[in-house]
């Protein structure tokens, strides 16, 4: 589907026009556990820009040049959470070792990442595609940025709310459904920007 | 344990439900529910997934070591669902390429592996088959219940046969991605709103 796109045009649809939140409703759990504060969520969307631009990278390497030769491609599923998961193991030893002020601003989101659907949906959006490795890299940078704008816009809306009257009903989770939809609607009008 | 079964049944189906209560997994829900067809199919992948893998996890609990749990976890959720994914490939092509990466996607559930950790790792393998079993049909009843109106509202047509006459104008909205918001949003609202007694929803995030 995007094999044909330029760089800069992958870059920009998986940010605006095919946001990986707000149109394959990936990483909805974190985003409506963590977007109560604009300060969180800004770590935990920095630490998915990094995680998921690093794993797209290297699950791309496996894939192609591991499993696809040893005729392994139906334990993608297992090897590709094993990789997300070693690799937020690492990342988070080495930030703990070299910056505190990173791993004290990092720390607590990487491990929450091993288990968020965005970071896998890539990994496998990018196979079903078809991408070679520039543009899964590309791809994955991309979402990730995108992910992080939903969830900051978010998180500013959230906070604002917080003084209005919310239905009874409708408080928590229901409301943040529905700014969230008003948000899709709003990603919606990106759709003509890039054919 | 009679008594007990039951209690852990329902509670999953009710008050406990993963999905409107405790809002789990929602990526799915809003993922798969705009054709009633790809719903049902997530829905058995999950309720084999779910109640086999809270199982397994329930068998193996006193050999698991705690500190990596998770990942030990997460590598048998993925097994099921290869199982999953491979069958459904081979039966079902087109509703395979449709689902696309949802299917893959269970692995990161949040309702499967949040039945393992909480229920399975200290529950006996018994227990832990219904408990896995009933938050699964918890999840599905749920889903089938938007997915229903979605494709209603979206195509006019329930199971791909046309229900609405030809003066019914598609609110193309509900099978987009807005649509599947408000619907859960609506959902949630009104189960929480009439149904449930607001002072026992503390479980709510």
């Amino acid at each position: 589907m995007n094999t044909n796109m330029g760089i800069f045009a992958i870059f920009f649809s998986a940010i605006f026009t095919q946001n990986i939140l707000l149109t394959y409703y990936l990483g909805m759990c974190s985003f409506l556990a963590i977007s109560r504060q604009v300060k969180a969520s800004l770590g935990l969307g920095a630490a998915v820009i990094f995680v998921m631009t690093c794993t797209s990278a290297l699950n791309w390497l496996v894939y192609y040049y591991i499993l696809v030769p040893l005729d392994l491609v139906y334990l993608r599923f297992i090897v590709f959470i094993v990789v997300i998961a070693a690799f937020v193991q690492i990342v988070e030893m080495i930030i703990e070792r070299v910056s505190d002020a990173l791993y004290a601003a990092l720390g607590i989101f990487l491990p929450l990442i091993t288990v968020n659907c965005a970071i896998l949906g890539a990994c496998l959006f990018m196979i079903i595609r078809g991408q070679n490795f520039l543009q899964s890299v590309v791809y994955g940078c991309g979402s990730g940025v995108g992910w992080m704008v939903a969830i900051l816009a978010m998180a500013g809306i959230r906070q604002k709310m917080s003084k209005s009257r919310v239905p009874k009903g409708l408080e928590g989770a229901g409301i943040a459904l529905v700014i969230a939809g008003i948000m899709a609607l709003a990603f919606m009008g990106f759709s003509g920007v890039i054919k | 344990m009679r008594g007990k079964t039951k209690k852990v049944f329902l509670e999953n189906l009710g008050r406990g439900n993963p999905v409107f209560i405790q809002i789990l997994g929602i990526c799915s829900t809003l993922a798969v529910t705009n054709v009633l067809k790809n719903t049902v199919i997530m829905c058995c992948g999950l309720v084999f997934t779910t109640t086999l893998s809270n199982f397994t996890v329930s068998l193996l609990r006193r050999w698991i070591p705690s500190r990596i749990r998770m990942m030990v976890e997460v590598l048998i959720i993925a097994c099921y669902v290869i199982i999953v994914d491979i069958a459904i490939k081979a039966t079902l092509p087109d509703i395979s390429r449709q689902l696309g990466p949802y299917v893959g996607l269970i692995i990161t559930n949040c309702i499967v592996m949040g039945r393992t950790e909480a229920f399975a790792l200290s529950n006996p393998p018994g227990l832990s088959l219904v408990d896995g079993f009933s938050s699964g049909l918890g999840y599905s009843y749920v889903l089938l219940i938007i997915a229903f109106f979605r494709e209603l509202l979206g195509s006019g047509s329930v199971w791909g046969v046309r229900m609405l006459g030809n003066w019914w104008v598609n609110w193309s909205i509900m099978v987009m991605a807005p649509g599947a918001f408000f619907m859960l949003a609506v959902f949630i609202w009104i189960v929480k709103g009439s149904i449930l007694k607001p002072d026992q929803d503390k479980k709510g995030t």
